[in-house]
């Protein structure tokens, strides 16, 4: 019974740091309508900058708490920055750009952290006020935890003072329903979103620098903290403060209990307890649905018939893949194999979003299943290779149509939610079931078969499945069943209204991208000889994901000019110093001058002149 | 036999009763026009009959067949098409594309994969579309058209599926008087030729008066008067809630 | 601190595509022996765990400086080529290809995550090219999943067990729980660490293990689970972030008092340093106590790396130094950079670390470079080793019967 006090209290006190970082997020949401995934690197900062104050500074109450405010100011300030400096530009472009611009910002913080602040764990010197307890049912239970369950709901309270009760929030809650309508009330927008961001950001510095006495300022846990602070906001649906604090509480004593009764399996806990919410409650625990999707009123392309002289340019590349053993060398060979196993893992993930208007969070999941499903039939079931490549897409389909059933009943930013969660929880089991999967160390040995293991060989296998498969999604999509689909995502309310089962069409839709992304990878483990989680991590479903928008996602060549475009910028900015940097920056100024991505643009410039 | 029947069809939003107790029925070949004020619950009564809402009270009857609480799609599929009071309408395709999706669909060839769908039903959309006198704007897209065009548009998708019944919420909303004219003129006579029966709201009076046989006036939910224009611009009722009230058209 | 000054000095020499495009119009070239470089490849996932890498990319920088001022090895200098995996073994992948059929490197090297390592051993297998893994901890690496093209330079995981065992055996108290990274070198060091302890010590029970998720720990709740467990004895496995949270979460709520604590790696400097005043007094910990190792080898390395680059060396700049000239003296021995040749007669070559003398095993491939075994203390408000051992590897492997078994898979 003590130790379930103990543990209770251990739980509410993690709560609460978990309520600091998600309640930025879910405040910065609820108003600009941005899902901003640098939160995380906004904690990582605030925790950077604490270190270099707090470590400056007497090391009494007094100047600790001191010292937090200036931390938590100086990260509000960066936040009002990087508003000022992209995201006020950028708030009409759909949200997934957004989010995309914000992950350029992530990796820019990655490198500008490391070169200030060096690669090492910093930590901070606890004082032995710091360092203090109370006796707890018979346990030492920390004094300065017993200050974090205080934060927390002390922040709500603030917040909540703020929001009902200054004109500022009255502003804010109208910006939150109605943004025409503040506008119309002459209240300057600008400065209002620049003030929020900033309130947000300083919120995560707050979490960042209260982080720093139970931990460390290093380079990973911009990360580690942003899925968490998704994982919050979405279960307590988007928005939503109180939701957030819910949530919190809910996921803190999860953990703290979960540890005790299933210590293997927490890291799935809290992905599966997002599932569960998601599927009973759709928006979150205390979220509304989203007013209007701005999607919507966008408007959308005309999907026609590729112009001739695309087909040429099509058949000329075409020719030229055929063609490329007879010049290129085995490594080249390899890079060119890499980039059709991209091409079809984008073309996969943008059938689903493009026309589909599912945009996922966790394509690597269906990735990672087909190339695992390869991996195991070889190793397990000594399977050939043919049968491998086989059972790659059709078990990635079925498992995309298993956990599709769940998704595709969403829709926007808590569609793309949940697919991470199953992302998260296929990459988790994986991670972490050794006997079966290998764990970390992977399954090795997935080597093409003794006829396909010249590297020509295996190439023009590649192109065959890779480049066939993607040539068939594309025909679907112009296709019957392809203007289903896209009649689902353009207008649900009619699409019902003709007939359509919008739902069975979209879980048809969200399979087959499922099988074609497990069949490149199929593809891709006997092409690296060796399947690892890293194939379903979340970086993973970036890179689709930014292949996918930098190609273009309103045009169907987008996805294939996209993948061999990253492909190629990403090896040639691997071998320089500083690439995350470069990389984050390149995606940034692509989604301020090139919203619609390379060939949107192309399009764009191709189109201007003639009748839409 | 009628076409449609409903009877004490109800709908609450929270505190507001949006439909109370409603009745009515619409023959082959009848025009029945619902009007009312703005927000008397004539877009929810359509909501219900085309299935978007589950009625909380209340029967439909199709043809004889209950259909109450059914899914849009399969009332659909029992030969009812709609119109929306905000259009609904495919942006990412053609004119003649969007009616080919609903022709598609009726023609049960959607779970097709290989052959391009320009190629299924061309024809018998530019037929449709000619009806409607979109036939020429057929390669546009649909998200570029003017207001009016986009409710002849949906019309001919509405058409279809042949329906038995039309359901058409305000649509000649934003066309110019003479075009809304012509349009009515046009449902009325695809409801006379293949006795269509059609339901519609509309807040031009001068259009409900033209061409409706019949007309049903709602009132916060409640039904409070029938018949025909003669008798409903003689019916005080009327005149105090709706006529009086100023609003006599272009509202949505 | 220091600054990261390492990137910018990265070997590299032109970009990889553009490399491989440049094939296209120029057949490969057929390197002339002779006078050439021998080029070695390394991989790293230096933007990933820059911590250790860093300093593991000075460590080999130092050693290349040293053997080339030194004439080189059979009449040749050698050069580094290095590239960064960014953690993904399939990059990994990538990159060797590049090195060994763009780069014409003679052999592979590097690695700091285990599935990295074993990446490119699977790589060098398939493609029959020797790579010596520096860092990668897995056992795998040299017994399951080993082969005649890989090496293996440091101490392994059971070899860190092992290591630890003796010690732990000495500890009073019998029951014991413990606390690990939840994926293949925490289960794997846990593993061995029961078997090896009750072997010594039949009588000891494993009352409670936690099993945080790496880079996730929950450090109040786990350390609370463990102290309701009442345990004599805990072994530790956590290490960076985690270990810095667990550590503080311990020393707050006294978990640590009057309990041994065995753990592995703590007692490296990139691991000890973070924990600063607040180093737990009395791990048994593996490690490297740096400066206190006064002998030939190890300060004759920190003055010639202290005067490069302005800072102490830590395990990874041990690391980076030895892969190289193990590396190095593999060559001189095998007389040539023919892979076959160097596939057979790196066994059994020794060479110098700042540790000392180690050498190639023939039975398994796995370098004998051994580690220091001593207890944390504290000193002017930093963590440091004390009452430390050095433990040749040579002396914490199973029987060469029982690693054939192994190594059979
Ligand atoms: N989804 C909804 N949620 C809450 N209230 C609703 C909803 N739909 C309609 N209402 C309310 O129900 C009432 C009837 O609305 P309805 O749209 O049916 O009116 P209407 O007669 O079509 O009006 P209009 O002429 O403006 O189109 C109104 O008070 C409206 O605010
Ligand atoms: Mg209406």
């Amino acid at each position: 019974m003590d130790f379930v006090v103990v543990q209770a209290l251990t739980g509410l006190a993690g709560a609460s740091s978990l309520f600091l970082v998600a309640a930025g997020l879910t405040v910065i949401f609820g108003v600009t309508r941005v899902v901003n995934f640098a939160h995380g690197s906004l904690y990582m900062l605030g925790a950077y900058i604490g270190w270099s104050i707090l470590t400056r500074l007497p090391r009494d109450p007094a100047w600790f708490a001191a010292g937090v405010l200036l931390a938590a100011l100086a990260t509000a300030a960066l936040g009002a920055l990087l508003e000022m400096g992209l995201l006020r530009r950028i708030y009409r472009a759909p949200e997934l750009l957004q989010l995309l611009a914000t992950f350029g910002v992530v990796l820019m913080v990655q490198d500008a952290a490391l070169y200030l602040w060096g690669p090492d764990e910093l930590t901070l010197p606890r004082p032995p006020w710091l360092r203090g307890f109370v006796a707890v049912a018979g346990s030492r239970f920390p004094l300065f935890d017993l200050v974090l369950i205080g934060v927390g709901p002390l922040v709500l309270g603030l917040l909540w003072l703020l929001l009902a009760r200054t004109r500022f929030g009255v502003l804010l809650r109208a910006a939150t329903q109605d943004r025409e309508m503040v506008a119309a009330l002459g209240v300057d927008q600008t400065v209002l979103f620049t003030v929020v961001f900033a309130l947000g950001a300083g919120l995560a510095g707050l979490g960042g620098v209260l982080s720093l006495p139970d931990g460390s300022a290093n380079l990973h846990i911009d990360l580690d903290v942003i899925t968490d602070a998704f994982v919050v906001v979405v279960v307590g649906g988007m928005g939503s403060l109180p939701g957030a604090f819910l949530a919190a509480l809910l996921i803190g004593e999860l953990q703290a209990f979960g540890i005790v009764l299933l210590p293997k399996i927490t890291l799935v806990l809290v992905f599966l307890v997002m599932a569960v919410v998601l599927v009973f409650r759709p928006h979150g625990l205390l979220g509304r649905p989203q007013a209007v999707a701005r999607g919507a009123a966008e408007a959308l392309a005309l999907v026609r018939p590729a112009v001739p002289a695309l087909r040429w340019l099509g058949l000329a590349v075409l020719a030229l893949a055929l063609a490329a053993p007879l010049f290129a060398g085995p490594y080249l060979l390899s890079v060119l194999t890499e980039m059709l196993v991209a091409v079809l893992f984008a073309a996969s993930l943008h059938f689903m979003m493009g026309p589909g208007g599912m945009a996922s969070f966790g394509h690597a999941a269906w990735f990672g299943i087909g190339a695992y499903a390869a991996a195991l039939a070889t190793h397990a079931l000594a399977a050939p290779m043919p049968a491998g490549l086989l059972l790659a897409p059709l078990a990635a389909g079925a498992a995309a149509g298993l956990f599709g059933w769940f998704i595709v009943r969403l829709s926007g930013v808590y569609l793309a939610m949940l697919t991470l969660a199953f992302a998260q929880i296929v990459w988790a089991v994986v991670f972490q079931w050794d006997a079966v999967t290998g764990g970390d160390n992977g399954i090795l040995g997935v080597w093409p078969a003794r006829w396909a293991g010249d590297p020509r060989v295996y190439y023009l296998l590649a192109l065959a499945l890779c480049g066939g498969a993607a040539m068939l999604l594309r025909r679907v999509l112009y296709a019957p069943f392809g203007y289903a689909l896209r009649a689902t995502r353009d207008s649900p309310l009619r699409a019902e209204a003709i007939g359509l089962h919008a739902g069975r069409i979209r879980l048809a839709a969200f399979a087959l991208a499922g099988a074609a992304a497990g069949l490149a990878g199929g593809v891709f483990a006997y092409a690296k000889g060796s399947v690892f989680p890293t194939y379903i991590a979340v970086g993973h479903s970036v890179d689709a994901l930014v292949a996918v928008l930098l190609g273009g996602v309103q045009t169907i060549a987008g996805p294939v000019v996209g993948a061999l475009a990253y492909t190629a910028l990403f090896d040639a900015l691997l071998t320089t110093s500083f690439w995350r940097f470069k990389l984050g920056a390149f995606i940034v100024l692509l989604v301020l001058f090139f919203p619609a991505g390379i060939a949107g643009a192309a399009q764009r410039l191709w189109e201007r002149g003639r009748p839409a | 036999m009628s076409v449609l029947a409903v009877s004490g069809l109800g709908k609450s939003f929270g505190a507001v009763r949006a439909v109370d107790g409603v009745s009515f029925a619409v023959a082959a070949g009848e025009m029945l026009a619902l009007i009312g004020p703005n927000g008397a619950g004539k877009s929810t009564c359509f909501n219900m009959l085309n299935g978007q809402i589950r009625p909380e009270t209340g029967r439909i009857l199709l043809g004889g067949r209950d259909i109450t609480g059914l899914p849009p799609r399969r009332v659909w599929r029992l030969g009812v098409g709609r119109t929306f009071q905000i259009t609904a309408t495919f942006a990412s395709m053609s004119v003649r594309e969007n009616v080919q999706a609903a022709l598609l669909s009726f023609h049960r060839r959607v779970w097709r994969w290989w052959r391009p769908a320009r190629g299924y039903f061309a024809a018998e959309a530019d037929a449709l579309l000619d009806q409607v006198g979109m036939r020429a704007q057929g390669d546009r897209a649909a998200g570029v058209l003017a207001y009016g065009d986009l409710k002849r548009l949906e019309l001919a998708i509405a058409l279809a599926n042949g329906p038995t019944l039309l359901l058409m919420d305000e649509p000649t909303a934003g066309m110019a008087p003479a075009e809304r004219v012509a349009l009515m003129a046009l449902a009325r006579r695809l409801a006379g030729e293949r006795g269509i029966a059609v339901l519609f709201t509309e807040h031009d009076m001068d259009v409900v008066f033209g061409v409706a046989d019949r007309i049903l006036v709602l009132d916060r939910g409640r039904v409070i008067a029938e018949g025909d224009g003669v008798a409903i611009r003689a019916d005080a009722r009327v005149r105090a809630v709706y006529l009086g009230s100023g609003a006599t058209s272009g509202g949505h | 601190m220091p600054r990261n000054k390492g990137t910018e000095t990265m070997t590299v020499t032109r970009r990889t595509l553009l490399a491989a495009a440049g094939t296209l119009a120029a057949p490969a070239l057929v390197r002339a022996q002779g006078s050439a470089p021998i080029r070695i490849g390394e991989i790293n996932s230096y933007t990933a765990v820059p911590a250790f890498t860093l300093p593991y990319r000075n460590g080999w920088q130092l050693a290349v400086e040293q053997v080339n001022a030194a004439g080189g090895v059979l009449g040749r200098k050698i050069e580094v080529v290095s590239r960064d995996d960014a953690g993904k073994p399939q990059d990994a992948i990538r990159l060797a290809g590049e090195l060994v059929n763009e780069q014409k490197v003679d052999l592979l090297s590097g690695g700091f995550l285990s599935n990295v390592g074993l990446a490119l051993s699977d790589y060098a297998k398939q493609n029959k090219k020797l790579f010596i893994a520096g860092e990668p901890l897995t056992d795998a690496l040299v017994w399951s999943d080993g082969h005649r093209y890989c090496y293996r330079l440091r101490p392994s995981t059971y070899m860190q067990a092992a290591m630890l065992v003796d010690d732990a055996a000495k500890l009073p108290g019998t029951r014991w729980v413990t606390v690990a990274p939840n994926y293949e070198y925490g289960q794997s060091a846990v593993k061995w660490f029961k078997l090896l302890l009750a072997k010594k010590r039949p009588d000891v029970t494993f009352i409670g293990e936690q099993w945080p998720a790496l880079g996730k720990i929950d450090a109040g709740a786990t350390v609370a689970a463990l102290e309701a467990a009442k345990p004599d004895n805990i072994f530790n496995v956590t290490f960076g972030g985690d270990l810095t949270n667990f550590v503080r979460a311990g020393n707050t709520r006294g978990l640590f008092e009057k309990r041994g604590v065995v753990s592995v790696l703590t007692g490296e400097p990139e691991y000890l340093e973070p924990l600063g005043e607040e180093t737990p007094t009395g791990w048994i910990v593996t490690g490297y106590p740096v400066e206190s190792v006064i002998n030939t080898t190890n300060t004759a390395f920190i003055a010639a790396y202290k005067a490069r680059f302005k800072e102490m060396p830590k395990m990874g700049s041990v690391v980076g130094f030895a892969l190289i000239t193990s590396i190095v003296a593999g060559i001189a021995k095998t007389g040539a950079v023919d892979t076959e040749k160097m596939a057979d007669s790196f066994a059994g070559a020794s060479f110098d670390t700042p540790f000392g003398r180690a050498m190639w095993r023939k039975q398994d491939h796995q370098g004998t470079l051994g580690t220091y075994v001593g207890k944390t203390a504290v000193k002017d408000g930093h963590g440091v080793m004390v009452d430390w051992r050095y433990v040749d590897g040579a002396g914490a492997l199973p029987t060469d019967a029982e690693v054939a078994k192994l190594r059979q898979g």
